[in-house]
């Protein structure tokens, strides 16, 4: 079963159009507009980067840009917070290790 | 740039949101800030109806509560500016606040700011607590009622308070299997009435237990669960495994305070409020004369709560501006009244309880 919901009792949900974009190198799909974090974790990925010291797996955890557990590179920008950042068209989104590099 | 306003509100949602309609009603020149790209708060994810008092919003789904509030906001605009994605990222002197959005930075100097940033959620301490799949119950709620996406297929659920049952109820409805809710206190935290509901329909509630460890090295597999003795104390060799891919902490949540701390409001600790709160009166502000708090800010309760908090908020910044007025009092009297109706009982102790807390610091402040 995937995870998008189809059908909801009580809510309907207002999709963007359709986008791809890479994430490590691969084509994903996801919905213009919706977080990135979501449109990974809706293609069944949520390790989004290792943590520095310890090399931990880590995913979202409060998904309103709190607490910094989903930063990602994205498009080279390292340290995106993908639980607010919105998927668009095209996107290179890369798993982050550590503090991640910022390229000069 | 430099922005200038009467009153200055950080945060969009129940109560920032309705301290703003009533300092723009009044006359107030209102600017808000919220770094989100809508309006509302968390009332955006809250599919359940409210109980609150029949004189506001009670029977009414959170999210239908946030559209009713956008429409004031609307209604008001002449005197009402909203600038979303924008943080408020500090305070500078006196009556200036530094506001940060995608493309620029400006300064705000303000007469009044009412500050209602909410709250955080708590996380629970325990091995592997930080494993892809773990998430607060917000974020589930984010993620589900806001995007449409399940966050797992089998999620454990940790902590039975309103939020843990209604997160679960609202889990069941999208398609998601609870395995059960965990509780280490030996009752239901939540109102009856919500733990009924999803007992009905076959989650089990284990109270006085606890999650010892989440399974699993890339991402959650299951739980290890154990017993809790009248001490919350592990009893040994009654360990057992559950097998889930996600695990939800309803645990609590915590005010979000950095600003009152740096605008050098007192802070004062109170456990039934939900920690640190700014010290404030009756009428909202703190120690602070320029500074005003409401919602889950002033201490962890509920949406409807964080309204009428922030009306009073809205009501006396004004005030303390432009001098006493009827209407404002009126508005004050009435959501006090509300207020009081909606802390009665048993279910309103621990509220009552820390807000009278509150009043003796103040009295001894």
């Amino acid at each position: 079963m995937s995870l998008r919901i189809e059908e909801h009792p009580i809510l309907t949900f207002k999709k963007g159009k359709k986008v791809t974009f890479t994430f490590d190198g691969k084509k994903l799909e996801g919905f213009e507009g919706e977080p990135i974090a979501a449109a990974l974790h809706a293609a069944g990925i949520r390790l989004l980067r290792h943590s520095p010291h310890k090399n931990r797996a880590r995913g979202f955890f409060c998904a309103i840009g709190r607490c910094s557990s989903c930063m990602m590179e994205v498009n080279g920008v390292v340290n995106t917070m993908t639980c607010i950042t919105p998927l668009a068209a095209g996107m290179d989104v890369k798993t982050q290790k550590g503090h991640g590099v910022i390229k000069p | 740039m430099s922005r200038q306003t009467e009153i200055f509100v950080v945060g969009g949602g129940p109560a920032g949101l309705s301290a703003a309609i009533v300092a723009a009603e009044l006359g107030a020149k209102v600017l808000l800030v919220d770094d989100n790209a809508t309006l509302g708060g968390q009332l955006i994810k809250q599919t359940h109806r409210f109980f609150g008092s029949s004189a506001r919003d009670a029977g009414i789904r959170g999210i239908a509560i946030a559209e009713k509030l956008c429409q004031e906001v609307q209604a008001r605009k002449k005197n009402l500016q909203v600038l979303l994605n924008t943080s408020a990222v500090g305070f500078y002197g006196d009556g200036e606040a530094g506001i940060l959005s995608p493309d620029r930075y400006e300064k705000v100097t303000y007469e009044r700011v009412v500050v209602g940033t909410g709250a955080v959620e708590n996380s629970l301490n325990f091995e592997n607590n930080d494993l892809p799949g773990i998430y607060g119950a917000g974020a589930v709620q984010t993620l589900m009622n806001v995007h449409g996406i399940r966050p797992g297929h089998k999620i454990l659920m940790v902590g039975s308070g309103n939020i843990g049952l209604i997160v679960s109820y609202q889990l069941l409805q999208a398609g998601v299997q609870v395995i059960g809710v965990v509780e280490a206190m030996p009752t239901i935290g939540g109102y009856l009435v919500h733990a009924s509901k999803i007992r009905r329909l076959g989650v089990p509630i284990m109270t006085g237990h606890t999650i010892v460890k989440a399974l699993g090295t890339d991402g959650v597999t299951g739980a290890l669960l154990c017993r809790l003795d009248d001490k919350f104390q592990r009893i040994p060799n009654t360990e057992f495994e559950v097998a889930c891919d996600c695990i939800c902490l309803a645990v609590g949540l915590s005010p979000l305070i950095d600003l009152f701390q740096q605008a050098k409001c007192k802070m004062v600790y109170i456990p039934e409020l939900g920690g640190l709160v700014p010290l404030h009166d009756g009428n909202m502000r703190t120690t602070n004369p320029r500074v005003y708090v409401a919602g889950d800010a002033s201490g962890i309760e509920e949406a409807t709560t964080a309204i009428l908090g922030g009306r009073i908020a809205g009501a006396r910044a004004y005030e303390s501006i432009h001098g006493p007025s009827a209407t404002a009092q009126k508005i004050v009297d009435d959501a006090n009244l509300e207020l009081k109706s909606l802390r009665a009982g048993s279910t309103g102790d621990r509220i009552r309880w820390g807000r009278e807390r509150l009043s003796q610091e103040i009295a001894a402040c």
